[in-house]
């Protein structure tokens, strides 16, 4: 090849626009990669509309041409399960929803409170607080000690105790030390915590139900909330906040009228993220569920189950209608979503 | 009684009461919801796990009992019977063992000794010590096992998720996110396609994933006929089973790579490419000088954020291999379960309590010597 077609192929023709060689070979990678990423997709659609022969007799790719589609699969599901498939789907929907909600709203509050007011926890308290706190649980954990009995000595100790002693102690925390608390809290392997949780719900009876699910999603994804709007509420300016307060505006007015909406990328993005997080959950969900309360993740494992070996083609179609809700909500909130998920991570 | 008669009064002001005291005490009332929540779901059980990994609890007929072991649970992770599960099989170095482990060993000394010429905090030696004593006891692990010919355990394959799992996600995620930002037709499709993955549900990937591997069912089984490979088996292949699932993870997770660092990507004033492009400098300087300084605080918490992920990993593996072959595939979250399935409580809490060390050293070293730095930068 000479000089002058390589030059062609290779020299962009003029900014802003890319020489013909290149735009090739980036072409041929996204589209490798478009290939990449939407053949396991393709392959787990036409697989719910296969029969067990169509699976099990080797590879067949395009349906009316390979094979006859048909729709046994999503019957199965959807007319004789009908019943086991919409509650697990209805679980789903209840449980990733209000964990959603209720960690956007305490996440973003929380958030707001460390971005705006100033909190000076003395050292000491907090450090008294986590040694009662031991002490309640050795107690009830070694001693046999009725937990509500326990808990209840253990807060009206701390309090005392605070009472008395809490001035002693100069060393103060800071609103970073709170968020780096907050935000530390995502490292917590699910498997450290949730054994411990499942005996907690099973104290208060409140295992298999979705209040217990919800309440541990809401708090797995705090720390995510947190972090992601954070530096959102730091970049609002402080004037717009002074003014309505001016007005006579109470706080959680200037919260909900004014940051609120402007910062309606950041909430969108962190709200797509949460909903994901949540509605594929799987670990925890596996401990806290076992009939009434099970969810989505845990029918797609169950498909493994029994002597049929796994049922492909009934896992596709859940794995089909699983994403249905995170898609709607994506298209909903798209707009938003890249400028959001940036300004969060930002400084982080 | 008719309506608005006093009797109506009181609850008005009360009302007005309460919106006056939870006005006055915002500061407390926005941030207590989610302090105790916190420390309801991380105190209590990350105190009853601890008490759970120094116990031994035996399920007898119905009712259990617990007693107190110390650090009996840790010793035999470490040390004990179960060492060969948790951190692998020591069976003497070989050569290759002996010089990376003693090249990390130097490397590291290296950076205590510039470190401790300049100036020294107290916080930062301590943090450092541990950073320091973790990789060293990781590196001469590997040192010992993978590169002495030896096999790892579930320690090592988490690491292996981590490391080798974040860093082809990082790479690729960058490089597509790098294509998207210049200026091609259709950036909009493939921006849609490339954020798909991360919708389906890892346990939905997992299967979709076993799907593709299979040599004789799969979509791709005539290529491996083809190939002479048809009776092969991923599952059965230590090596071969591991990468799967590393491709399967990141399959998922590049997407959200890719999202936020196109974004990124895209807020990078076009002015300063566009005055470089005009003095001449070549597309790689103008990535390397220009664009990647300008994303890099953002490169290093998103690498973060899927750090502090990964080392959570369980469905994938659970799903596509079940942990096999062997306990190659298994991760410490898994093991971990396997632990509580067979009723063993005491162990399964110790590996994870364990697991949470690891990471809890690995991320907060990573925040403070990675990400702090460059966003102070």
């Amino acid at each position: 090849m000479n000089r002058s077609a390589m030059q062609w192929l290779f020299e962009p023709p003029s900014i802003r626009d890319m020489a013909p060689g290149t735009k090739l070979i980036v072409y041929a990678i996204l589209t490798f990669w478009t290939a990449f990423v939407l053949f396991p997709i393709y392959w787990v659609l036409i697989t719910s509309f296969k029969s067990a022969i169509d699976v099990n007799s080797g590879p067949v790719y395009l349906p009316f041409v390979d094979f006859q589609p048909s729709l046994h699969a999503w019957k199965e599901l959807f007319v004789f399960d009908f019943w086991d498939t919409l509650s697990a789907y209805m679980n789903s929907l209840i449980i990733a929803l209000s964990a959603t909600a209720a960690s956007v709203i305490i996440g973003s509050m929380a958030s707001y409170a460390l971005a705006r007011f100033e909190y000076q926890p003395r050292f000491g308290v907090v450090f008294m607080f986590v040694l009662v706190m031991i002490g309640a649980f050795v107690a009830v954990g070694r001693y046999g000690v009725d937990w509500r009995i326990s808990c209840a000595v253990g807060v009206a100790v701390f309090y005392f105790l605070a009472r008395a002693l809490g001035r002693h102690f100069k060393a103060r925390l800071s609103n970073g030390d709170i968020l780096f608390w907050m935000i530390s809290q995502r490292i917590l392997a699910p498997i450290v915590v949730v054994v411990p949780i499942y005996m907690m719900f099973q104290q208060v009876s409140l295992l298999d139900t979705h209040i217990a699910i919800i309440l541990t999603y809401t708090v797995i994804n705090l720390p995510i909330v947190i972090w992601l709007m954070y530096d959102f509420f730091t970049s609002i300016p402080i004037d717009l906040e002074e003014c309505a307060q001016l007005d006579g505006a109470t706080r959680f007015g200037v919260f909900w009228d004014i940051v609120l909406p402007l910062s309606r990328s950041g909430l969108a993005a962190t709200t797509l993220l949460v909903m994901i997080l949540s509605w594929n959950e799987y670990l925890l969900a596996l401990f806290l569920s076992t009939s009434r309360a099970q969810t989505m993740p845990i029918l797609v494992a169950a498909m493994n189950a029994g002597e049929r070996g796994i049922l492909w083609w009934s896992m596709s179609v859940v794995i089909i209608v699983m994403i249905i809700p995170v898609v709607i909500l994506a298209i909903i909130l798209q707009r938003y979503i890249s400028k959001g998920l940036l300004l969060g991570a930002v400084k982080g | 009684m008719r309506p608005g008669t006093p009797r109506a009064a009181p609850s008005i002001g009360a009302r007005e009461r309460l919106s006056d005291w939870i006005d006055r005490h915002s500061a407390q009332v926005f941030i207590w919801p989610a302090v105790i929540m916190i420390l309801v779901f991380s105190i209590f059980p990350l105190v009853a796990s601890l008490i759970m990994a120094l116990s031994r609890i035996r399920f007898r007929g119905g009712t259990y009992n617990v007693r107190f072991v110390w650090f009996q649970n840790f010793e035999k992770q470490l040390f004990g019977s179960e060492q060969f599960h948790f951190l692998g099989t020591f069976n003497g170095f070989g050569l290759l063992g002996w010089a990376v482990g003693l090249a990390v060993t130097v490397l590291i000394a290296w950076l205590a000794i510039s470190y401790l010429r300049g100036p020294v905090t107290a916080v930062g030696l301590v943090g450092r010590l541990f950073t320091w004593g973790l990789s060293l006891g990781l590196s001469w692990l590997f040192a010992a096992t993978l590169f002495s010919g030896h096999s790892f355990g579930t320690l090592g394959t988490t690491l292996f998720y981590v490391f080798v799992g974040c860093g082809l996600q990082f790479v690729i995620g960058l490089a597509l996110a790098f294509l998207c930002s210049l200026p091609i037709r259709g950036r909009t499709f493939f921006r849609v396609v490339f954020f798909i993955p991360l919708m389906i549900t890892p346990i939905g990937v997992g299967y979709a994933f076993r799907m593709m591997a299979d040599t004789t069912k799969g979509p791709f089984s005539p290529v491996w006929q083809w190939a002479g490979l048809g009776d092969f088996a991923w599952a059965a292949d230590a090596w071969a089973a591991r990468f799967f699932i590393v491709i399967g993870d990141s399959w998922q997770w590049i997407p959200f790579i890719f999202v936020v660092m196109l974004a990124a990507l895209e807020s990078v004033p076009r002015d300063y490419v566009e005055a470089a492009q005009v003095d001449g400098a070549t597309s790689w300087e103008i990535f390397k000088d220009i664009t990647w300084p300008q994303v890099v605080p953002v490169a290093a918490t998103v690498l973060l954020i899927r750090v502090i992920e990964a080392f959570k990993i369980v469905d994938l593996p659970n799903i596509m291999t079940a942990g096999g072959p062997g306990i190659a595939t298994e991760s410490m979250t898994l093991h971990a379960l396997f632990a509580w399935r067979s009723l063993d409580l005491g162990q399964s809490a110790a590996v994870a309590y364990l697991l949470l060390f690891v990471t809890v050293v690995t991320c907060v070293s990573f925040f403070n010597l990675v990400v702090l730095r460059r966003v102070r930068a």
